[in-house]
């Protein structure tokens, strides 16, 4: 873990140290904790390293890189037994007792390095040098990363960070001698990436043809924005940053009524915003794809915190009752595919998709295998009519799945008008009842359709368990890691992650719920809003919980301890 | 075309005497004039008295719901800019609820023309003040005088960059028309305000009142921006026409992505996922 004040490059230097790790083929899962503010506060990030794929960071740290003294007061606790802490006698001031004996202190005058360089805001970059000397890593890793990522920032920026990560390296391996208890070997290359939620849900708006994205920026969403508009022009997709959340949507929506794949992304507040306009794409029958990155609530809450407080919202947002689907990838190839998935899922039933993530999955980056984002993709447009020879066109027609005809601006014989008014099968205003029933039973007789092509929950580990663990979203990385605790001790648990909340696969949940012995379900909301769900759709009632709302991602051991407890009843 | 070539099966209706049939008459004429065709036209409404203009006009139309003309309106124009997109709404749709979109949708040049039904009253809730709504007028919701100052949609849209800003009045159809025609031939964004009474409940801002107080706009250069700014000023006799007029690359002009072809056009089918994978290598 490396810390330190907001403004000292602490994600930079993470990342760098995470990328280097995966080019040696390790995998990687990191976690950033951060105020929100941009100078001062405690940001730290937090890497886990494995030499097998890892789902979950952990509580524990072998390294506390420490940028100031808070660092080590915060921390110190959580090293590890003859773990390390890499300081600045200059900059940290650490006396007798302050920490743990067992704790190996490396003194490495980070600052006076960096200053030698030019810049003693590279004291991070001294330090990821020190780190790499300790856990005897490849240096020229390292200095590839650097090179790559500080490319943009001219020759100048790199040479001088690659020089101070030298100098950091040549002076642990000095005056520490290679003492440090665990190294880390590059392995063979894997092919591997290291990727964020909010990199995996652009890139699969991007394989999935998204040709507009319309945002207001808002934590921790903003960087499917970053994203986008960085390949704004590589990948042909107009990006736009709207003066709201209301802009945003309704932008998406025109994009989308004219025919491009239109995706909007935001969070909780600016989900209150847009609540509107996902009833407008509800009753105009137009395809879109919200991304919704949950943080802490209400209001601005924990700005930069995790939450998974909004499901409950993000089923019941909008005025009316419509159909929309609602996905919860857990991790980030979930996060990939079920976006491009989205895509489909809106244009071939003509409603709203939405894409549930929260700061956890979309600001957390995972190690992954590039192949895994190799997919066969097949664009489905659904009902799209190039033209019509059935005399006046019927963009509403009635029909046995729900799914209208639907003709784009600029089309010969196909003119026709939408609105926020309820209308007939012409799009002619109209409120009788008659014809509001069979629209209404219209729009929503599309969700039976919908449902035929909704996976059951993803089951992991035996059929037959003494415990079943349930979860949906990002809470995923860590009920798989507790798992691996569980399974250790040789205790059957098994894991059912739901992925695909509305329309809810009743039928299969409850019958998995059924069979199972003792259950304990894990989320990161005060009310147990799925919990709350599955009773609503099942009837049944999970018998245990740990819900955890500290804006905090809950971590392996605590779903352990609390497995453990559920068991001993 | 001729203007009848736009009717649809639906009779308006709006009250008799409202100032949405000159102004339907005006648009009808308008893009009869401007021989616009019904398949490359999208009308585009929000709320209000004024929503009802798509049902009444034979062309493509989207009506959103109230104060989102312009984001729609844009979505539109970026993904298929060969659409001709003509926004009509309300004065509380646009300089009321939907006035953050009506700044930056001018500020960006969007190539769209708006023409809002100003009748200085919310006529579809049966009487309330509006955002142009005249100090010490008296409605449902300040029955004892409204204490705020109007809008002025003209400076406002002088101040925030639109490159075609014009005035009109529903009882003066022809000449609505030509400014209506004028705006649909500019390449930017073109603000027609209209002064429309409504007959129901704003019994301060009537036809009489309007062609007492209104002027046509002669002698003035559209090209003189102090100029239009101090006829925008202008409170005691009220000046219709042309105030202003800019050429400037549009909203859509600058985007590179669009620049061969609309959005829409464009294949998206088997996008290259390598160079993405490799940047996270």
């Amino acid at each position: 873990m490396i810390g330190g004040k907001a403004g000292y490059g602490i994600m930079v230097t993470g990342m760098i140290f995470s990328k280097s790790c995966v080019r040696g083929g390790l995998h990687v899962f990191d976690s950033v904790e951060y105020p929100s503010l941009i100078r001062g506060g405690h940001n730290t990030y937090h890497v886990r390293v494995e030499e097998d794929e890892i789902h979950s960071h952990i509580e524990l740290i072998d390294i506390l890189v420490a940028l100031n003294k808070e660092t080590v007061d915060k921390h110190k606790d959580k090293v590890t037994e003859r773990g390390a802490i890499i300081y600045d006698s200059s900059e940290t001031e650490i006396n007798e007792g302050d920490v743990r004996k067992d704790i190996r202190m490396y003194d490495i005058p980070l600052l006076e390095i960096a200053k030698e360089h030019g810049n003693e805001l590279m004291m991070n970059t001294v330090a990821l040098g020190a780190t790499m000397a300790i856990v005897d890593y490849d240096l020229g890793i390292l200095e590839g990363v650097i090179k790559d990522e500080f490319s943009d920032k001219g020759k100048d920026v790199v040479n001088s960070n690659i020089e101070s990560a030298r100098d950091g390296y040549n002076n642990a391996r000095a005056n520490y001698n290679n003492n440090f208890r665990s190294k880390l070997s590059p392995s063979s290359d894997k092919g591997m990436i290291l990727l964020t939620g909010n990199d995996a849900i652009a890139m699969g708006a991007i394989r999935a043809g998204c040709r507009f994205y319309s945002a207001y920026p808002m934590t921790p969403a903003s960087s499917i924005l970053h994203y986008m508009a960085a390949h704004e022009l590589s990948k042909g997709v107009v990006v736009k940053q709207t003066e709201d959340e209301i802009s945003a949507i309704h932008t998406a929506i025109g994009a989308s009524f004219a025919g491009a794949r239109a995706m909007t992304a935001t969070s909780g507040g600016g989900f209150c915003l847009m609540s509107e306009g996902l009833g407008l794409a509800a009753l105009t029958e137009t395809p879109l794809v919200i991304a919704l990155c949950q943080r802490a609530g209400p209001s601005t809450g924990l700005a930069t915190r995790t939450e998974q407080a909004d499901l409950r919202f993000a089923m019941h947002a909008s005025q009316g009752e419509f159909p929309r689907v609602i996905m919860a990838p857990g991790d980030v190839e979930e996060a990939f595919t079920l976006t491009a998935k989205a895509f489909n899922l809106a244009e071939k039933y003509q409603i709203p998709v939405i894409v549930m993530s929260d700061k956890h999955l979309s600001e957390s980056h995972k190690s992954s295998e590039k192949n895994r984002f190799n997919i066969d993709y097949e664009i489905d447009r659904g009902f799209l009519v190039p033209e019509w020879n059935d005399g006046e066109f019927r963009r509403f027609m009635i029909t046995d799945n729900g799914v209208s005809p639907r003709a784009l601006p600029g089309q010969e014989g196909t003119v026709f008008r939408t609105s926020s008014y309820e209308r007939d099968e012409y799009g002619w205003n109209s409120e009788s009842p008659e014809n509001r029933t069979a629209m209404n039973d219209k729009r929503i007789r599309k969700t039976e359709s919908i449902i035929s092509e909704i996976p059951d929950p993803s089951v992991y580990g035996p059929e037959d368990a003494d415990i079943t663990l349930i979860a949906w979203g990002s809470t995923k990385g860590a009920v798989l890691e507790a798992m691996k605790f569980l399974e250790k001790e040789s205790i059957n648990a098994n894991f059912i992650h739901i992925t695909h909340i509305l329309p809810f696969k009743a039928e299969s949940v409850r019958k998995m719920l059924e069979s199972a012995k003792k259950t304990l379900i894990v989320e990161q909301n005060h009310d147990l809003q799925l919990g709350g769900i599955i009773m609503q759709y099942t009837g049944v009632c999970i018998d245990r919980s740990l819900a955890n709302y500290t804006g905090r991602q809950v971590l392996p051991h605590e779903i352990y301890d609390k497995a453990k407890e559920v068991l001993a009843r | 075309m001729k203007p009848e070539d736009y009717n649809t099966q639906n009779k308006p209706v709006w009250c008799p005497g409202c100032g949405n049939f000159g102004i339907l008459m005006a648009v009808k004429q308008a893009f009869a004039k401007a021989d616009l065709k019904k398949k490359e036209t999208v009308v585009v409404n929000g709320i209000g008295c004024s929503d009802k203009y798509h049902q009444y006009i034979d062309t493509y139309g989207f009506e959103s719901i109230h104060g989102r003309i312009l984001p729609v309106a844009m979505g539109l124009r970026l993904a298929n800019h060969k659409l001709k997109v003509v926004c009509i709404g309300g004065d509380g749709d646009g300089y009321g609820i939907g006035m953050c979109h009506f700044i930056h949708a001018m500020r960006r040049n969007l190539d769209v023309t708006y023409i809002v039904c100003n009748n200085q009253i919310y006529g579809l809730t049966t009487g309330q003040t509006s955002p142009t709504s005249e100090k010490g007028f008296e409605t449902k919701s300040t029955p004892n005088g409204n204490i705020e100052p109007p809008v002025n949609p003209i400076a406002l849209a002088l101040a925030s960059g639109a490159t075609f800003i014009a005035r009109g009045f529903a009882g003066e159809v022809p000449y609505l028309r030509d400014l209506i025609i004028e705006g649909l031939n500019h390449k930017g964004f073109s603000l027609i305000d209209v002064f429309q009474p409504c007959v129901t409940f704003n019994h301060k801002n009537t036809y009489e009142w309007f062609n007492d107080k209104l002027y046509k706009l002669e002698d003035h250069d559209p090209k003189d921006r102090d100029a239009a700014v101090a006829k925008a000023s202008e409170t005691d006799k009220l000046p219709i026409g042309i105030f202003y007029r800019e050429e400037k690359p549009t909203y859509e002009d600058e985007i590179e992505q669009i620049s061969r072809k609309p959005l829409v056009e464009q294949d998206i089918s088997g996008v290259k996922m390598d160079d993405l994978l490799d940047e996270l290598s």
